[in-house]
């Protein structure tokens, strides 16, 4: 098994290598010159070329990406155009917001579809089943900033009992840090509810249709543990991988939800710094952000040597 | 596994309600406000962007500053005076003023910040341009010596619009005017919080507590700056719908520029005051490359103001009929140098004539290349603009970009489909354009702004005009550029609007000014 | 339900017997039909845009700004004037067009990569770091990056939402490729002397069809939705092309006090996405033998 695990650690370091050059070189050969972005429209062509020497833009491709990769492994992101801060510093200070959304997000998509899903299995085929993943879709198919919007109104403006936007960090008290999180969870909740729901709900009905559990039910076990002792437990393996699979998704859907309740988080620092050419903030938090899915996978693949006695590689 | 989820559920709980006592005594009086846009260069000589200007309000001071009578009043300057000949100007600082990091502002750092603004700014151009020496003379003395007597030292010294004059300390103002400070370090009344700023996000400000603030009421940007609050965060919100429902329910204090169409939600509100605090507002205007056809033909640039309808393009700006003034005058309406000389077409508009107009002149479909900043609000009116422009007969190309795309590319003097550019839009604040002198965007030929207009009377009249004394002379001087302004279509002026704020009722004490001053403000518990 | 009975029963004569069965089974799924129904109403309504329309969607009249829906114009107007009914429909074009586009594209690039993946072991270990390098990165946001360092048109989102949803296909496909040269009768070409070409196209591909293309659809689905994020944070299809994001995105700021422009071209892409999403569990159930039974 160790050798799994090693194995496995080192595959993920082409997986790095290839994800460094595709962030690196995205921007890279975008049209635009970013000196002349920075020097500003008063400036003249020998400024213009002293900010490019200053950002080692004149140097080959290859050796800007070199000097760029080796600064990062020994954390040095570089610094933000605009801000003229260190990425890192950057990303650590905004990085509480994102990481509380995801986890209230993950939990409440979880907390709603699996039960639906099991809702759903349970009662395959039937109009229950329709209906329910119906409205899990429902969810799904709305953009976030529609879901989003209508809560805002719903909840924060007509009953008033919700705040509306804004973020407070857990140092400042429990309730408020919740209080803010609830809408904006729950809005991106809802978008990965259907997905959830259904891996769940294939996922369980895999497992009932296996002989096992035709066994148990013949000898006249109980639907209720039927489906709590014996189909979840067997079920769990594609649900864990949903939510590993979940986090990449999730990165990205918590950029507009940012953008939406004003959450200072990484997300909007990311698309603010995309929109604006602040090419060492976009690769450093990509860089990072992979970093993580390629990590949360990892774990996850982990995890299944542990839970699952069956895989063996 | 049962009995381990609820021990951990348990846990959790505990460490939660453990978490859930407010951190500290919070007792300081915060305002929360939005800004007119995000914070990303803290520069204001560097960069003319008005988010920028007001946040250098918050931290730096000035030696003079306009007050509500547009009249220059001392600041940080006690006093002053002026030789004989008018040749040499003698300024001697206040007691008491310090950097906030400590030190006293002397007049080394005020001559260095002088010679900075100066590098930059056009007015500050200008009178560099007459300076024969500007040099301290004491710790709190320094001297502005002319090449000869101009008119305008003081105006420019108090100007109250980008670039303003900021005093900052010399090491930071020793900076290439070219690069941008890093330090914001100043002698305001507040001070920058940088260890909270939050760039994109939240910038946050504290009362300053050493800063001296004059005797006198205060007075747009002159008189006394009292602070009377401890904290201003200034919030980005990108979602107005969000922001200004946030105000509603009290989470917000202030909005600097909410959306007018959704000023309905708080109209009814006794909670929220709505004030147009700018009473003078934006002018919106029409830049033409005169450099590359169809534009450099002039009679097809005179058909253009006949088909232009400046009541769609402020309806499309602010919606409402009570917000914006239909104008034309090139240097405002409602201010001294008014003037109606060759506004006919554009209050009188006729697309047809427009259309025939530029059928004579053999325009018509002209292929132009039209940019437009899809990020900013002007967008809208470069929607109109385009339809107008097709309806008189142009083929209009609409190339989106983002605002500091469009900046960069507005300074290209490349032929349209090679990275130039035909028309594009923008505004100005009307206190920016108010006189020859300091309206950048209608300079002409050597000094010209983007669209390089050019006509050699424009640029002696107005020379005339800086240097002209008697006030009807200078009368006659304002309507003969207004006059040649039309002729030529240096720009289009497409009227003028006027921005409201909203704040909440705890909130009293804000000065009418073109940016938002947060001393003199109080907020009620 | 008689399932049970159509999986039981799979006929012995290949084609006419398993088409039978299809329209068999096409016949207990209700959900298909409904979703095929509501989609095709929907394309054909934005197909029909110019006559169905009424409104030029770009004509701009800022004196009738803001207008409530069942006035002069059926869903009101934007904050420009425009009419939102028309602009909806044109809009859906754009949309669908997008959809459509993705789905072909990613499907065709990644069936080719995850053929020569699945068959070839050098050019897979390459091509699926490649693609789990590019699985790294959030969607959205290498969505935006792409779309960042291209300039904005119907092309380029398209060429974007395609690159983001490519890897996911490859893997899809390599899995079936490798998992089909297992087979026994594939073995058994390869020793009869059949080439490689024939056994791709005899064995292999006719096997990765079926989640091929069921994955397509959700693909159009999501391509869908990706489109109307990018619009909505500013990086997708240009301002002047009506596409339901972009409707959305200029509509974003008046949502508290004029709702319809958010809702009239949200609405349609939740039910669009929500027909597409019916047809292809739908697909996916008639195609999978192993379908679920009630307990």
């Amino acid at each position: 098994m160790w050798a799994y695990i090693a194995r496995r650690v080192l595959a993920t370091i082409p997986v790095l290598a290839i994800v460094a050059l595709v962030v690196f070189s995205i921007l890279h050969v975008a049209p635009g010159d970013p000196a002349a972005l920075i020097a500003g429209d008063q400036a003249t062509p020998e400024q213009i070329a002293a900010i490019r020497g200053k950002l080692r833009l004149d140097l080959p491709l290859y050796q800007q990406f070199a000097l760029w990769l080796g600064n990062a492994l020994h954390g040095d992101l570089g610094t933000s155009i605009f801000s003229n801060r260190p990425v890192a510093a950057l990303f650590l200070q905004r990085l509480e917001p994102t990481v509380a959304l995801a986890v209230m997000t993950t939990i409440i998509a979880v907390l709603l579809a699996v039960p639906v899903g099991v809702l759903a299995a349970w009662r395959a085929g039937s109009l229950v089943d329709r209906g329910v993943m119906g409205v899990a879709v429902l969810g799904f198919a709305f953009p976030v900033f529609v879901v989003g919007y209508i809560l805002i109104y719903v909840f924060a403006m007509k009953l008033k009992i919700l705040p509306i936007q804004g973020y407070r960090p857990i140092a400042d008290g429990f309730w408020p840090f919740l209080q803010h999180l609830v809408l904006p969870s729950l809005a991106l909740g809802l978008s990965f509810m259907a997905l959830i729901a259904r891996i769940t709900r294939a996922s369980v009905l895999e497992v009932l249709g296996q002989d096992h559990i035709r066994t148990a039910r013949a000898k006249g076990l109980p639907a209720r543990r039927l489906l709590f002792d014996h189909a979840l437990p067997n079920a769990a393996v594609p649900i864990v991988t949903i939510i590993g699979v979940g986090v990449a998704l999730l990165l990205g859907g918590v950029v507009v939800t940012e953008s939406v309740f004003a959450i200072p988080g990484v997300g909007r620092l990311v698309v603010d710094a995309i929109l604006s050419r602040d090419y060492p903030v976009i690769q450093g938090v990509l860089l990072i952000f992979s970093l993580t899915y390629v990590v949360v996978n990892l774990i996850v693949d982990l995890v299944y040597v542990a839970i699952d006695p069956r895989i063996r590689y | 596994m049962k009995r381990i989820g609820l021990l951990g559920v348990a846990a959790l709980a505990a460490l939660f309600a453990f978490a859930a006592g407010p951190a500290g005594a919070q007792n300081k009086i915060v305002i929360r406000s939005v800004p007119i846009g995000n914070l990303k260069i803290v520069d204001p000589i560097w960069t003319t962007a008005y988010i920028t200007r007001n946040h250098a309000y918050m931290v730096w001071d000035t030696l003079f500053a306009l007050d509500a009578d547009n009249k220059p009043q001392p600041q940080m300057v006690d006093t002053w005076n002026v030789s004989a000949d008018k040749l040499t100007y003698t300024f001697t600082l206040r007691d008491g003023l310090k950097w906030h990091d400590g030190g006293a502002v002397t007049a080394a750092d005020c001559v260095a910040s002088l010679k900075r603004w100066g590098a930059k700014d056009g007015m500050g151009q200008a009178l560099m341009g007459y300076t024969a020496a500007l040099e301290p003379v004491d710790a709190k003395t320094f001297r502005l010596v002319l090449k000869q007597p101009i008119g305008f030292v003081i105006d420019a010294l108090a100007k109250i619009d980008s670039n303003v004059p900021f005093m900052m300390p010399e090491r930071i103002a020793k900076t290439d005017p070219n690069q941008q400070i890093t330090e914001v370090i100043g002698s305001g009344p507040f001070r920058f919080v940088a260890e909270e700023w939050v760039p994109g996000s939240k910038v946050v400000y504290e009362k300053f507590k050493d800063y001296v603030p004059r005797k006198e009421p205060p007075s747009q940007a002159a008189g006394g700056k009292v602070v009377y609050v401890d904290r201003v965060e200034s919030i980005y919100m990108p979602d107005h719908g969000v922001a200004m429902a946030a105000l509603a329910s009290g989470e917000l204090d202030l909005h600097e520029s909410p959306a007018t169409d959704l000023l309905s939600l708080v109209e009814g509100n006794p909670d929220v005051v709505i004030v147009p605090n700018d009473k003078l507002g934006y002018q919106l205007f029409m830049a033409l490359n005169h450099l590359y056809p169809p534009f450099d033909n002039k009679a097809v640039r005179q058909a253009v103001l006949w088909g232009l309808k400046q009541e769609e393009f402020l309806t499309a700006m602010t919606g409402d009929p009570k917000r914006f003034t239909v104008c034309a005058a090139v240097y405002g309406c409602g201010l001294p140098n008014e003037s109606q000389a060759g506004t006919e077409p554009l209050l009188h508009p006729d697309p047809d004539k427009a259309k025939s107009l530029l059928q004579a002149a053999g325009a018509l479909g002209a292929k132009i290349a039209l940019m437009d900043q899809t990020d900013n609000d002007v967008h809208r009116a470069v929607l109109v603009a385009a339809q107008a422009l097709r309806r008189m007969g142009f083929t209009v190309e609409v190339v989106a970009m983002d605002w500091s795309t469009l900046i960069q590319r507005r300074a290209s003097k490349a032929p349209p489909e090679q990275g130039g550019w035909n028309v594009f839009l923008t505004n100005a604040t009307v206190t920016g354009i108010a006189n020859p002198l300091i309206h950048n965007f209608v300079k002409n030929c050597d000094q010209a702004w983007y669209g390089w207009a050019c006509d050699p009377r424009i640029v002696e009249a107005g020379r005339q005009w800086a240097l002209e004394t008697d006030p009807a002379k200078q009368r006659q001087l304002i309507d003969e550029l207004q006059r040649l302004h039309m002729e030529n279509v240096t720009y289009v002026p497409l009227g003028m609007y006027r921005p409201t704020i909203i704040y909440r009722k705890e909130l009293s004490g804000i000065i009418p000014a073109p940016a938002i001053f947060y001393w003199n403000i109080k907020k009620k518990i | 339900m008689s399932d049970a009975l159509s999986t039981a029963a799979v006929p012995a004569d290949a084609s006419a017997r398993r088409r039978r069965g299809l329209w068999w089974r096409a016949r207990r799924h209700p959900t298909v039909a409904v979703g095929l129904a509501v989609l095709a109403a929907i394309v054909l309504a934005t197909a029909c845009a110019p006559w169905l329309a009424g409104h030029d969607p770009l004509f701009v009249d800022p004196m009738a700004r803001l207008k409530p829906p069942l006035g002069a114009h059926l869903l009101g107007t934007d904050a420009l004037g425009r009419d939102v009914w028309s602009r909806t429909v044109h809009g859906g074009r754009v949309s669908l067009v997008i959809g459509f586009a993705v789905a072909v594209t990613a499907t065709g690039v990644g069936l080719l990569i995850g053929l020569v993946s699945g068959y070839n072991r050098i050019a897979d270990a390459v091509l699926m770091r490649c693609m789990d390098g590019l699985m790294a990165i959030p969607t959205i946001l290498l969505a935006i990056a792409l779309m960042a360092v291209l300039k904005a048109s119907l092309t380029t989102v398209v060429i974007a939402i395609t690159v983001v949803e490519v890897p996911r296909v490859v893997r899809l496909v390599r899995g079936v490729v490798l998992s089909v040269r297992e087979q026994p009768y594939v073995e058994a070409a390869v020793v009869a002397g059949s080439g490689f070409g024939r056994i791709l196209l005899r064995h292999i591909l006719p096997n990765t069809l079926a989640p091929v293309i069921v994955q397509a659809t959700y693909i159009g689905a999501a391509a869908i939705l990706i489109e109307s994020l990018l619009s909505f944070l500013g990086a997708g299809t240009p301002p002047e092309v009506a596409s339901w994001g972009n409707i959305m995105a200029e509509g974003r700021t008046y949502f508290l006090v004029a709702p319809w422009i958010i809702l009239a071209p949200g609405l349609v892409l939740a039910v669009t996405v929500l027909a597409i999403n019916l047809v292809g569990d739908g697909v996916r159930d008639m195609l999978d033998p192993r379908f679920a039974r009630r307990l």
